[in-house]
């Protein structure tokens, strides 16, 4: 190729864009099928296709059918929401920050839901005998409070990096680190306070799991991720002309604030949502958008639905070796999607031309 | 075996081996008497298992269950008890899953219940009522009520030696129970924790009694404990000499513990544990602080 990844011209581009969106569809639907049909349990792909069809009313089929219905399908529903939110958070950040290093972590979000979570794992049934109520601590409350956790931490980075109806980003990506050393410290109390079970707990949370994922788990979800992932091709103009600068942008006609206020919201939400599901999954917000940068340029009406292709079925695949690899026990995918998805990374950057841009 | 047992209790085990090992021939798994397929999780609870003589029917394991190693190499490891998977979980077949309190997460355990395989959980104070109970639990489960009874006589007997023993004791020693020394962060065993438990049923003092649970201890903190013994697990082949953890310059190497060179090693699951073999770690524990007061 004479031209350089990420510098192509708009209508190649435009071409290459659709054959790797055609592409990664195809990806998405050859990995949910892979993830469907292998697992621990041996069960033939013609009796999958049985269950699939009939609905699994067959009781001789009664385990195959728990198997495939109950947990293989939510769980590859939850991954693909998962990765794809995540890879759509991490396009979205770096496009609003300017800058290849953001990720959603830069807003809080993963900070903010780490600390919730260490608090419940730590003091939640502490805390239940203080208030006089019956143990043990309900299951959703973790989740929960991870949720609301990324959002509040979210929203005060908001409110310390907004002045006069204005919101800074730089200051927000300043303030977000330091909020990150803030909550890492209050996490690391919580550490030091905890017992050998809840250590080894709070240690497999911050690996990332979709091992409980269920059809609850699905529903409670896909609300927070699917708008998110409807949404963001709309902001794919604004974010472009954002490539210039901020005042650039705004002479152009573009709302900037409006615009970065409704991008570090749907994160919050995408993101808060993820790690409330599956703990703290790293590396599919930094590497997927960045994969595709190289491969379909920076124009991020493409690259935005391309990021939710890509991101998604990276996750299922990861989901799938983690669950492989070390059968009939399985690996947290955090350590899957680092291990396998950290030496790619630097392929695809040795393999590219020149550096990346955002 | 990481202790040195007395030879009345060689024989007993030899034979149980001996027993096991027959029962665990090829072929004869499915034909066992009861056709339950039991997932075990949790080391204490796949020790008593072992001891009740279900070891046979055990289908599934987790990665805390590592005795008796030589009945449990050829056993599928569904992993960390509180990591399990379900698909993981029944892709063993079993149609009984007995697991130690806190096994999950709990998504996954009523999955498991969903597909119609039942879940009890057994609960584990490190007292000896607890490992009684325990016993008995597992035994009911496992529909063998009869050599539960049997067993949980035959260790509450133990228990009973244990404290005449510990009745003998005048002067109470001072223990630390050290899980782990990586890097000169030494983490013991304080109040509550299952080293707390052990140490009471040796009639030894914790002189980590200051400390809640499992804990990283400073170095001020182990010369205020100033304990007469210290107690290291014992995991993998490489044993810790009293050498190594009394290092000259060290805490621990300044306590009267490195001046009578009182180091005891144990292995893990057998010190901590809570299962059958308890009251012989403790008797172990006992004597290598006591060796004067406890003989044979």
């Amino acid at each position: 190729m004479g031209e350089a990844p990420g510098r192509v011209r708009p209508a190649a581009a435009r071409r290459r864009g659709a054959l790797v969106l055609a592409g990664l569809a195809a990806l998405v639907i050859a990995v949910a099928l892979l993830s469907v049909g292998v697992g621990a349990i041996r069960i033939a792909p013609s009796r999958i296709l049985d269950l699939l069809v009939r609905g699994g009313s067959d009781p001789a089929l009664a385990r195959d059918a728990l198997v495939i219905l109950n947990i293989r399908l939510p769980r590859t529903l939850l991954g693909f929401l998962v990765g794809a939110g995540l890879a759509v958070s991490g396009a979205l950040m770096q496009g609003l920050f300017r800058n290849p290093l953001a990720d959603p972590a830069l807003v809080g979000v993963s900070a903010g839901a780490g600390l919730a979570a260490a608090v419940v794992i730590v003091l939640g049934d502490r805390l239940l005998q203080a208030l006089g109520l019956p143990g043990p601590l309900p299951y959703a409350v973790l989740p929960a409070a991870a949720f609301l956790g990324g959002l509040a931490a979210t929203l005060g980075l908001s409110l310390v990096a907004t002045r006069a109806g204005r919101t800074s980003v730089a200051t927000m990506l300043l303030a977000g680190i330091a909020l990150g050393a803030l909550t890492g410290a209050m996490t690391g109390l919580l550490v030091y306070a905890s017992d050998d079970r809840q250590l080894r707990d709070l240690t497999f949370w911050s690996l990332g799991s979709l091992g409980g994922a269920s059809w609850a788990k699905v529903a409670a979800t896909a609300p927070a991720i699917l708008p998110v992932l409807v949404a963001v091709p709309f902001l794919g103009r604004g974010l472009n002309a954002l490539v210039l600068g901020e005042a650039e942008a705004f002479h152009l006609g573009i709302p900037v604030e409006r615009l970065k206020r409704t991008a570090i919201l749907l994160v919050a939400v995408a993101v808060g949502a993820s790690v409330a599901a599956a703990g703290v999954i790293g590396f599919i917000g930094l590497v997927v958008p960045h994969a595709l940068r190289l491969l379909i340029g920076p124009e991020h009406r493409r690259l935005l639905p391309a990021s939710a292709l890509l991101g998604g079925a990276l996750l299922v695949l990861a989901d799938v070796a983690a669950r492989l690899v070390v059968a009939p026990a399985e690996l947290p995918i955090g350590i899957v999607t680092a291990l396998v998805g950290a030496p790619v990374f630097l392929w695809l950057l040795l393999a590219g031309t020149r550096g990346i841009d955002v | 075996m990481t202790h040195d047992p007395v030879p009345a209790r060689w024989t007993r085990r030899a034979l149980l081996a001996g027993a096991l090992g027959l029962a665990a021939l090829p072929g004869s798994p499915r034909a066992a008497a009861q056709a339950s397929r039991i997932a075990a999780l949790g080391g204490a609870v796949t020790e008593i298992l072992y001891r009740l003589g279900a070891a046979d029917r055990i289908v599934a394991v987790d990665t805390t269950s590592v005795y008796p190693a030589e009945v449990l190499r050829e056993k599928p490891n569904v992993g960390y008890l509180r990591a399990l998977s379900a698909e993981g979980l029944l892709s063993a077949g079993p149609d009984l899953v007995i697991a130690a309190e806190g096994a999950g997460p709990s998504d996954v355990l009523s999955l498991v219940r969903e597909a119609g395989v039942p879940v009890s959980i057994v609960k584990e104070p490190p007292t000896p009522e607890g490992v009684l109970d325990k016993i008995l639990a597992v035994g009911r489960l496992a529909g063998l009520k009869g050599q539960a009874e049997a067993l949980a006589r035959e260790v509450g007997a133990q228990f009973a030696g244990l404290s005449r023993q510990r009745a003998r004791i005048t002067r109470p020693a001072r223990a630390l129970v050290v899980l782990s020394l990586a890097n000169g962060r030494v983490m013991v065993g304080g109040r509550g924790s299952t080293a707390d438990g052990i140490l009471a049923l040796a009639g030894i003092d914790n002189a980590a009694a200051g400390i809640e649970g499992f804990k990283p201890i400073t170095d001020e903190a182990i010369l205020a404990a100033a304990p007469d013994a210290v107690v290291l697990m014992r995991n993998g082949a490489e044993a810790p000499t009293p050498e190594t953890t009394f290092t000259p310059g060290t805490a621990l190497g300044q306590t009267p513990a490195a001046a009578k060179r009182a180091l005891v090693t144990m292995d893990g699951l057998y010190l901590l544990g809570f299962g059958p073999r308890t009251p012989d770690a403790a008797r172990d524990l006992m004597r290598a602080v006591y060796p004067d007061l406890i003989r044979g």
